[in-house]
């Protein structure tokens, strides 16, 4: 029993010179066919992606605004000098990491719980269990976003009214008036958004661990958490962690939510609107795109430290 | 199960269902409330009023709502359909040809597919804008492609799997073409997979904000999350709030119904693409 992360055929491609020789026409032809068919889609996605990267790479090197594009120069590396020295570039980073460290660590204990309940719950509520915990993944960002916002704002919110009884919440405690009450509302409406996502990967994780082992566990008398930690756990780790990897990249990427909720103001900016604010709001072309390399180059960190050190393996074949 | 026992999943069940639903109903109750009532400081509305309703729909935001729902509805179903069609033909290949270069074609959707969306806006903003397609409809659909085509891509290609190939065989036995094989026999047994991935291609595209926010600038493209970030009130003294929930309503009901009606599609097609064993 293997998992993969990806759908991917049992047999693995000719390894490219032993095999050449050899190949028949019919697999010739097969390969043709193959990539006429896949090509289109292949060409497409490079277009709309390592195009406009390489781009960002060429752009970042000149200090070039679109509000004086006339003097634009190559800089060189300058920008990401500019940059990387820049007390806002950590911030935003410092931010962009507490939110995604954050909201994947509530949200893997809140999902594998979540998967749990659907597993384990008397038959009759899986579906409105299910039902129910697809309705937050249906919900755009920005209106979940809003939801949240609005419920916490002091003018038309209702929570500084019915946690007034906390200490520090009164009826008209500015929540995004602050960095710290800011992001946690933030993070609350991230985690309730996502959380759906990461507890049906889980769902599917918890399906493949094999029934015989829980019975043969239970057997040797182990307790409900020993069967928990030393067989259901290892036997998912695959899915826990493809879970974990997907939903990290999704919230490094952090912008819909900083946008409607507070606008980056009071120290909550993060490295996505950082790029924006520079590209979009100052028409800072050069400095905008040298933010969007080093953002992706962050997503290209996270991914490495993923594979190689938590040992992801995203493309292995299926045992047929 | 003991009597006991049912009864704690039952409380685990409605938590679930109230956790998953109190966010939406409360956007649907701050819709309904008046101008007047919109800061009572409670969850629900002290009288049900429709006036946010009547203020989208017909009334000073409707010039920016409106417009903005043509817009999504266009430009997402384009996408969906374009890369859907892209992505049945690979998928295809992926799951029924043996060819060298497979392996590149997925590791190339997961690359896209975590792709950060804000590296793409920067450098095509500045292209948009000298090509002459910022604020166009292709001006977003091009980029919504490296939204939906990886995971139309993935999610087919585990459906695709799952189809039963010895028809296929059969009918190249009884002296159909490969792509014969293909249309006929194949085609009919793939759409239910291709209609799922079809809504979880078109969620991703609707669900765009940082695109739809960066590309445009007026009712000529923009769609309806970027409308609604920039809704504002009627005058600087009168909270946008209720309008823009009244929108929010409108663009989630409907998304929500769908889901629920194929769920159970829908949890597949979400999870077959990324765990599979």
């Amino acid at each position: 029993m293997s998992t993969t992360t990806m759908p991917e055929a049992g047999a693995t491609p000719l390894p490219p010179t032993d095999h050449r020789a050899t190949i028949s026409d019919r697999s010739r032809a097969e390969r043709k066919l193959g990539w006429m068919l896949a090509g289109p889609a292949f060409v497409v996605m490079l277009l709309v992606t390592a195009y406009p990267i390489l781009q960002a790479v060429y752009d970042s090197l000149f200090d070039y605004r679109l509000t004086d594009p006339d003097k634009r120069s190559f800089t060189g590396l300058s920008n990401y000098g500019v940059i990387l020295t820049d007390q806002i570039w950590w911030t935003s980073l410092g931010v962009t990491a507490f939110i995604t460290v954050v909201t994947v660590a509530v949200e893997l204990v809140l999902g594998f719980a979540l998967a749990l309940v659907m597993v384990k719950a008397w038959r009759a509520l899986r579906a409105p269990v299910r039902a129910a915990i697809l309705i937050p993944y249906a919900v755009i960002t920005v209106v979940s976003a809003f939801a949240w916002q609005f419920a916490f704002s002091a003018d038309s919110g209702f929570v500084n009214s019915w946690f007034a009884w906390l200490p520090g919440v009164s009826a008209d405690t500015d929540w995004f008036g602050g960095t710290w009450s800011a992001l946690f509302v933030v993070c609350l409406a991230e985690i309730w958004k996502t959380t759906p996502f990461i507890s049906l990967l889980l769902l599917a994780g918890l399906a493949q661990v094999p029934e015989v082992l829980q019975e043969a566990a239970k057997v040797d008398g182990a307790t409900w958490w020993q069967r928990m930690w030393k067989v259901t756990i290892p036997n998912m780790k695959a899915a826990i962690m493809v879970a974990l990897l997907f939903r990290t990249l999704d919230a490094f990427r952090v912008f819909d939510s900083i946008f409607v909720m507070t606008g980056g103001a009071n120290s909550t900016e993060t490295v996505s609107f950082l790029a924006y604010r520079q590209t979009i709001s100052r028409l800072e072309i050069g400095l905008g795109s040298a933010v969007s390399v080093l953002l992706f180059i962050c997503v290209i960190l996270i991914c490495g430290l993923f594979i190689k050190g938590f040992k992801v393996d995203l493309s292995q074949t299926r045992g047929e | 199960m003991t009597a006991r026992e049912k009864w704690l999943w039952v409380v685990a069940g409605v938590v679930i269902v109230i956790y998953a639903l109190f966010p939406v109903g409360w956007i649907v109750s701050l819709s309904l409330k008046s101008a007047s009532d919109i800061s009572n400081q409670q969850f629900l509305p002290s009288v049900v009023s429709w006036e946010n309703y009547a203020q989208i729909l017909s009334g000073d935001a409707a010039g920016l709502f409106l417009p903005a729902l043509r817009n999504s509805f266009g430009i997402c179903l384009i996408a969906t359909a374009i890369s859907c069609v892209l992505a049945m033909f690979a998928a295809y290949a992926i799951a029924r040809l043996d060819f060298r270069g497979k392996k590149l074609i997925l590791s190339t959707a997961l690359a896209v597919a975590i792709f950060p969306v804000i590296s793409i806006v920067t450098p095509l903003f500045n292209l948009w804008r000298e090509i002459g397609l910022y604020d166009t409809w292709p001006g977003l659909i091009i980029p919504y492609l490296s939204l939906t085509l990886p995971i139309s891509i993935w999610t087919l290609s585990a459906f695709f799997r799952e189809i039963p190939w010895e028809m296929e065989q059969a009918a190249q036995v009884d002296g159909a073409t490969t792509w014969q094989a293909f249309r006929k026999v194949i085609v009919p047994l793939a759409a239910p997979g291709v209609f799922t991935t079809a809504i979880i291609a078109f969620f991703i595209a609707w669900n765009d904000f940082a695109y739809g926010i960066s590309l445009t600038s007026t009712s000529a493209s923009r769609p309806v999350p970027a409308a609604l970030g920039l809704f504002s009130g009627a005058s600087q003294f009168e909270s946008p709030n209720g309008p823009i929930a009244a929108a929010a309503v409108i663009v989630t009901i409907p998304v929500v119904i769908l889901v629920l009606v194929f769920q159970r599609r829908i949890v597949a097609g979400l999870t077959n693409g990324a765990v599979k064993g």
